[in-house]
């Protein structure tokens, strides 16, 4: 079986956020970039399944050259392969989910692992978008995955709770953190990963159906009043709770 | 351009979520700005209440009814709000991003190539069209989007839009039977949390971090938590310590919140912390460093020990609730 992992290339979570000069974007400078974090319970998930049931994986990641060093961290981790759909220019999560879904068709890949939701523009539907552009199932949020046969039981993530999903492959799963411990890249995996050749694709330019206008920073919210430094101060945040923020 | 908006109702257990009371209050009010119809679908089986729904300003609301819906199918419930939406003739379609509508809206973006807007805090009329505000990087910036396609997709954040009812009570509410829907993937059993409040839909947040030193003292949260009828949280370095699940993380790898209460216990605020609790309407940190970032977005701080501040500080709520 072939089983493909999307993955993208974003700022750590660590970072600053300014905004860029076009008022659209951010500042890259000094801003570190890493693996999606959610990405990187969906490649351990891919190669556990590798792992128990055969097959080979691949990683796809869409995005500028940059993009290559998340899919070097994907292939250091014990991914097979690797695609980049190297494209520059600013895509909506929709024309994304297209160009991933003629990719996994082209790669004819049964199985695919998604994060949960990038952690730039926190989108979260990029996974099951592209589900729906391949006619092929998908269980979002999953902190539990099981595959038997043609048969996936996966546990997903809700507000107060869990619901436990039964669907069949084709499948694509999106993993939300707790769903494993992603492993560390060994200095073999690593070397092993600088080897290989990662393979470049041009892809259609974006169709947006979403355009953004701008990109500004959250209004500061004014540091607010210090009211003692220790237990005897409790009456007074009770009582500016009560009469003035009036929310308790 | 049909001039339509319909939003779809969402019911657990058969009770509508509040979520949804402020997503048919905001697109009533967007509808009569760009003098749009709106009506509602919703998906279930018994759903209490119904035509309590009948005073936000839909003109119809429509119940697709099978025993085999009550829980979410996403293969069923695709085709069905599909079907209501070439019905309705909808070009506006209104989900809350709950955990249900950011799994569902898409899907259905997808079928109709529809822009989508996810996780809305903000809709304003400019000219004829909604321009949407969302955060962005867990909210350390915001963007303004517009959707061009026709049909035009939106999910609004639970607890930022206010509910409204109106004056007139005349939404129709209409049944339709569903036969042999398309459970392909279905859920076939819901786990809850006992007795827990989930932080992505509490209206009061307690949120305890690496100050509290060791699970063990977890309880002064939970105390204070209850005492206030909020829920729990922790930081990213408690969660990721094994003290507390992640179903109760707050910040940029858990759950971006907005409650009307924020209280911070030995949080110190590091900057994926803030971003997911910074737009809390008010902020409260107790801590003994004067230095950490908490403070600089707290409203009331108490620079002090947290061991000796919260259990006074949980006997005073009692007091005032009883």
């Amino acid at each position: 079986m072939k089983i493909a992992v999307c993955i993208s290339h974003v700022p750590d979570t660590a970072a600053k956020i300014n905004i860029g000069s076009d008022g659209k974007s951010i500042d890259p400078s000094g801003v570190s970039f890493v693996v999606n974090p959610y990405d990187e319970f969906a490649i351990e998930e891919a190669l556990k399944t590798k792992e128990k049931l055969g097959g080979e994986t691949v990683a796809i990641s869409l995005g500028s050259e940059a993009s290559k060093e998340t899919l070097r961290k994907a292939l250091a981790m014990g991914i097979d392969n690797a695609v980049l759909l190297k494209d520059d220019s600013y895509r909506d999560s929709l024309s994304v989910a297209k160009a991933l879904a003629e990719e996994i068709k082209n790669q004819n890949a049964e199985l695919v692992f998604f994060g949960k939701q990038s952690v730039d523009y926190d989108n979260s539907i990029t996974g099951q978008l592209t589900a729906e552009l391949l006619g092929y199932h998908c269980i979002s949020v999953v902190v539990s995955f099981t595959l038997d046969g043609n048969k996936i039981v996966a546990e997903r993530e809700i507000e107060g709770g869990k619901e436990v999903v039964e669907t069949v492959l084709p499948a694509v799963i999106t993993a939300q953190k707790g769903l494993n411990d992603p492993r560390y890249a060994s200095l073999k995996g690593i070397m092993a990963a600088k080897k290989k050749v990662i393979e470049e694709k041009t892809i259609a330019a974006a169709v947006n159906h979403t355009e953004l206008l701008g990109m500004k920073k959250p209004p500061l919210k004014q540091a607010g009043k210090i009211i003692g430094n220790d237990a005897s101060a409790v009456p007074e945040l009770v009582r500016l709770l009560r009469e003035e923020a009036k929310v308790i | 351009m049909a001039n339509n908006i319909l939003v779809f109702i969402e019911q657990r257990n058969g009770q509508i979520k509040k979520a949804s009371l402020e997503a048919i209050s905001s697109a009533a009010e967007i509808a009569q700005k760009l003098s749009y119809k709106v009506n509602g679908v919703t998906i279930g089986n018994d759903i209490n209440d119904l035509q309590s729904l009948s005073n936000y300003g839909l003109e119809q609301i429509t119940h697709y009814k099978n025993s085999n819906l009550e829980n979410y199918s996403p293969t069923a419930y695709t085709e069905i709000t599909s079907k209501a939406i070439t019905e309705y003739d909808g070009d506006i379609i209104f989900f809350s991003n709950t955990s249900l509508g950011k799994d569902l809206a898409p899907r259905i973006a997808a079928k109709f190539d529809a822009g989508i807007a996810i996780d809305c805090i903000s809709l304003e009329i400019s000219g004829n069209e909604i321009i949407a505000q969302r955060p962005v990087f867990a909210g350390k910036a915001l963007v303004e989007v517009k959707v061009n396609s026709p049909k035009k997709i939106f999910t609004l954040r639970p607890n930022v839009f206010k509910v409204k009812t109106n004056s007139a009570n005349n939404t129709e509410v209409k049944t339709v039977n569903v036969d042999n829907p398309n459970l392909a993937t279905k859920v076939i059993e819901v786990k809850k949390s006992e007795g827990k409040l989930d932080v992505a839909e509490a209206d009061i947040i307690v949120s305890g971090g690496r100050g509290l030193k060791g699970p063990e003292h977890f309880h002064l949260v939970e105390e204070l938590a209850r005492a206030l009828g909020a829920a729990s949280g922790a930081s990213r370095a408690v969660v990721d310590a094994g003290w507390r699940p992640h179903s109760e993380q707050v910040g940029q790898t858990g759950k971006t919140v907005s409650p009307s209460l924020y209280v911070a216990l030995g949080i110190s605020g590091a900057i994926q912390h803030l971003a997911g609790m910074r737009s809390s309407k008010y902020i409260v940190a107790i801590n003994k460093d004067k230095d950490a970032p908490i403070f600089q977005v707290a409203d009331y701080g108490i620079v002090g020990d947290l061991f000796e501040i919260v259990p006074a500080l949980i006997e005073e709520i009692k007091k005032i609730k009883s």
